[in-house]
């Protein structure tokens, strides 16, 4: 795991992975597909873990927003 | 059932205080004859210091209260006595269940670390632990130790001056006045001393109200520790149902901040309410029911002149954690070493400076946990009940989510980092006791350690030579020499010297260590020494 956040492209397939991603979300209500997010990144940062690293990605995720 | 809080402990009786021509002067005066009160004048008499604790009541707290005592504050009360009577009247658990809505989502064990004399928890109602304090004043009295409680006796006026206070005390045949060279106020989160200073709590992080019950049954429950989040009996709330001795369980109700305290505290809305948690077939006698009001804060100083506050009177957490009694219990262990040695004139005044810097860090420490807790069990936004039921659903299936669930994170010793009284650490040891640690324990062969440390400064060294005793500025210090050949489960070596070779360490009277090192060096030693009593 590298301890700096990735933020160049890093997944095979990116098209494919993204229609997994709504295909998750298929069906569900906006609370349902806002429980299933949630779920989904406390899964990925557990994964992570590296408090750093996961600082990052709050401060990216952040700063999109902006 | 034991009535035990109806009847008088300490109840008026007229003293020759009352009728002297001038104030009589006391050199401690303790406002509150609660666990704090009575701990801080148990621990002041023990080492000589005439104390007087005065009451406006005369009996041990009603109801439950404090139930949950952790294992630092069981290590206190062997310092200050013994913890025995506690520990044998007491239930000691580790076994927690977590429910979530309808469903128990996990079980947990605590895994209390083994070489530790206490365990890492007791419950116990606060009015056996104010008795068996009480009965520890009455054995101090009885070896002639200068420790008494005045029941009935209310203090309403208090004059602060640059070396002594003034009190009016009401008592039912009038009122008289004492002095005191000192002042400690352990009277609560309504601190009536607070108020007569004109003194108040900074900050307001929130409020909630919880309802609080203790019920008698003979129900099977096992010893557990019960936590709901947002069950059918109390949406959108928590609750939790804790064993404690005498088949009497207590129950804690989460209500919100926006209720109606008459009404709910009705024993029609509260019995209806326990049937739907408890199950209708359930039999119970509901013996004391209250409304628990918290908010979480804390003065902004501890020390005023020559008053000192400690325990709810100079903070409040949420029940969450047991980090109430047992913070306020850390309190006293942390001020009265240091008043002893400004009373005997062997540390300046200004060492009572640092009873406010170590107790706020760690009010701090129990604010913080405390107002996480209170956001993961009443999430203050839609997001985050979100992610906090997000946790709870994932709780169920994988363990990592576990340590995000937050129904309150027990109380733990507090380390004093950095703290003026700290040496910097020159041993590479384990983090466990560096400097501004409280002496974790370990087996020894001739019983523990902690029963050779507290109410003096010692030297206490492992594989190291040293001197046996050096006295700094008329402040002695005593080694205790160990080695890891007597160490048969290795707890000392893995909790004080790691990978080290040999470890010096000196530790404060109450049992928190100042400074450590790999070997004896009585210059850096006495410099510690000096430093830990508010000298450098």
């Amino acid at each position: 795991m590298p301890d700096t956040l990735i933020l160049t492209p890093n997944i095979e397939a990116a098209d494919d992975f993204y229609a997994d991603l709504l295909a998750a979300h298929d069906g569900l209500d906006r609370a349902g597909s806002d429980a299933l997010n949630a779920r989904l990144v406390l899964i990925l940062s557990n994964h992570i873990g590296d408090r750093a690293v996961l600082a990052e990605a709050l401060d990216a995720a952040g700063a999109k927003s902006k | 059932m034991s009535k035990i809080f109806e009847t008088p402990l300490y109840p008026y009786t007229r003293h020759a205080d009352q009728d002297a021509a001038t104030p009589a002067r006391h050199k401690v005066i303790v406002i509150g004859a609660g666990p704090i009160g009575l701990s801080a004048a148990i621990d002041l008499a023990n080492q000589g210091v005439q104390v007087l604790v005065l009451d406006d009541n005369d009996k041990v707290s009603f109801g439950s209260r404090a139930i949950c005592f952790a294992k630092r504050q069981l290590e206190i009360l062997d310092r200050i006595g013994s913890a025995d009577p506690f520990v044998e009247k007491g239930i000691e658990w580790d076994v927690g269940k977590v429910f979530f809505d309808d469903r128990q989502v996990y079980d947990f064990d605590l895994l209390a670390e083994d070489g530790h004399r206490r365990p890492a928890f007791i419950n116990l109602q606060q009015y056996h632990f104010e008795k068996f304090l009480v009965d520890r004043v009455r054995d101090l009295q009885d070896q002639g130790a200068p420790i008494e409680i005045r029941g009935q006796s209310k203090v309403e006026a208090i004059g602060q001056h640059d070396d002594h206070v003034t009190l009016e005390v009401e008592t039912p045949e009038g009122s008289y006045t004492l002095e005191a060279d000192w002042l400690i106020a352990c009277d609560g989160a309504n601190s009536p001393t607070r108020r007569m200073l004109g003194l108040d709590f900074v900050g307001r992080v929130f409020e909630d109200n919880f309802l609080i019950a203790d019920v008698v049954m003979d129900a099977d429950f096992p010893t557990e520790r019960w936590f709901w989040f947002d069950p059918p009996f109390n949406r959108g709330q928590s609750a939790l149902l804790h064993k404690q001795p005498d088949n009497v369980w207590r129950i804690d109700l989460q209500l919100g901040w926006d209720i109606d305290k008459e009404e709910e505290k009705k024993p029609e809305n509260v019995i209806p309410r326990l049937k739907a948690m408890l199950g209708d077939d359930v039999k119970f006698d509901l013996e004391w029911v209250s409304i628990y009001t918290f908010q979480c804060r804390r003065m902004e100083q501890f020390r005023h002149g020559r008053t000192l506050f400690a325990g709810d009177s100079a903070h409040q957490v949420s029940p969450f954690g047991a980090r109430g009694a047992n913070s306020g219990m850390q309190d006293t262990d942390n001020l009265v070493w240091k008043l002893k040695l400004v009373i005997d004139g062997k540390a300046p005044e200004g060492l009572l400076d640092s009873y406010n810097v170590e107790r706020i860090h760690g009010a701090d420490e129990n604010i913080t946990n405390s107002t996480r807790s209170t956001d993961f069990i009443t999430p203050k936004s839609d997001m985050s009940r979100v992610l906090r039921d997000a946790v709870l659903d994932l709780s169920e299936n994988y363990e990592f989510a576990r340590p995000l669930v937050n129904s309150g994170r027990l109380s733990v010793p507090c380390t004093y980092d950095g703290s003026p009284l700290n040496s910097a650490d020159a041993l590479a040891g384990p983090a466990i006791s560096r400097p501004g640690s409280a002496c974790p324990d370990a087996p020894l062969p001739d019983g523990f350690l902690l029963d050779h440390l507290g109410d003096r400064f010692v030297l206490m060294t492992i594989d190291a030579d040293a001197s046996d005793r050096f006295v700094e500025e008329g402040v002695e210090v005593t080694r205790l020499a160990l080695s890891v050949r007597d160490d048969p489960t290795l707890a000392l070596q893995r909790r004080y010297l790691g990978d080290a070779p040999s470890g010096v360490y000196l530790i404060r009277p109450d049992q928190h260590v100042a400074a450590r090192r790999e070997t004896f060096d009585e210059t850096q030693f006495r410099t510690a020494l000096r430093r830990a009593t508010g000298k450098e």
